[in-house]
């Protein structure tokens, strides 16, 4: 197992140029399909984190539950330029409900 | 409820004895796996909530900095700043066992130690929102890797107690007590056939007595005609 890896943020472009210069890769995409496929490239590749911005992952569930369970990469949800879906609190809130069967927080 | 049919013999019942000891036993260890993990992701729960309300937050505010670096700049002149970055970031990840559960932690390194080197642009050329926007990202970044990593973990136990939540059930309602009624069965038809010989006992002991008396009474009669020939009852004197 390699013990170093890479974060990966993908989503539109002016949501995520400002990571790059914090040196993490960047992949913009201009429309879901490409997001997509993208995701499932670098999934395969040594990205420990994949931040997804919430735009694309509202399109793209069932790519996202393909890795859910898997150690890498971990789909971390952001929110785009457009503002915040509550996705990622729904997530949360699902997640939940999976392990205790009821949303009691 | 035995579905399937089972030998009575006292092999099987010693068999499904053990059988029931070590699912009751695997039933209370997986449900204080079950109760542990529930404990600590409930906390990792929280925990997240707070961490992503806070770095939502944060990342709208990065946003909103950007949208008026990009209002003052032109589109090409800020993609030229901003693409060739000087720092780059490596992330090592090493695994932290909470109950048979790999969590993964991430901890990450810098190219270099310098922490403006997050800026790869010359301040020249460029607007001062940008710069901002830029050490705000910066900072909501250390936010943002704990976040993944408190989400994956979240993610990876909630599947793990799933699982372990329908271990449990499955041999606390299906597994425990279908073991119980066999074992009740073999014991029931052990005992009937216990039963079954005892009477089978009594009755060829009482066969034999029957048939010990009839021979009995057949050499008295034998007796009684050799000695006198009268089959007559000794008369009273």
């Amino acid at each position: 197992m390699a013990s170093s890896y890479q974060i990966a943020v993908l989503g539109d472009k002016d949501s995520v140029m400002g990571f790059k210069a914090l040196g993490l890769t960047v992949f913009p995409a201009e429309s879901v399909e490409q997001a997509r496929s993208t995701l499932h490239r670098i999934a395969k590749e040594d990205y420990a984190v994949v931040y997804l911005t919430e735009q694309f992952a509202a399109q793209m569930e069932a790519d996202i539950a393909r890795y859910k369970d898997e150690l890498t990469p971990a789909i971390i949800l952001i929110p785009g330029k457009e503002g915040s879906l509550g996705m990622g609190m729904a997530n949360i809130k699902k997640s939940v409900e999976r392990a205790v069967g009821a949303d009691i927080l | 409820m035995a579905s399937t049919v089972v030998n009575p013999t006292r092999m099987e019942l010693t068999r499904l004895k053990g059988k029931l000891k070590t699912a009751q036993r695997g039933h209370k260890l997986l449900k204080d796996k079950r109760d542990e993990l529930m404990k600590q992701f409930l906390d990792t729960v929280r925990e997240l909530r707070a961490l992503r309300t806070q770095v939502e937050q944060d990342l709208m505010r990065v946003h909103s900095s950007f949208t008026v670096a990009s209002a003052l700049m032109s589109t090409q002149a800020m993609e030229q700043a901003l693409m060739c970055p000087k720092q780059s970031v490596e992330l090592t990840m090493t695994f932290k066992n909470v109950m048979s559960v790999n969590v993964p932690e991430y901890h990450y390194q810098t190219r270099t130690d310098d922490t403006g080197d997050i800026f790869p642009y010359g301040f020249a050329a460029t607007s001062g929102e940008l710069d901002g926007a830029v050490a705000a990202l910066g900072e909501v970044f250390q936010n943002m890797l704990k976040l993944a990593q408190t989400e994956k973990a979240a993610q990876l136990m909630a599947e793990e107690i799933e699982k372990t939540r329908r271990r449990v059930n499955a041999l606390e309602y299906v597994v425990i007590p279908e073991t119980q009624e066999n074992i009740r069965y073999i014991t029931m038809k052990l005992d009937e056939n216990d039963r079954s010989t005892t009477t089978r006992l009594m009755k060829v002991k009482d066969m034999l007595l029957e048939q010990a008396l009839e021979e009995k009474r057949a050499e008295t009669a034998k007796a009684i005609k050799a000695f006198g020939g009268s089959s007559e009852q000794p008369q009273q004197i």
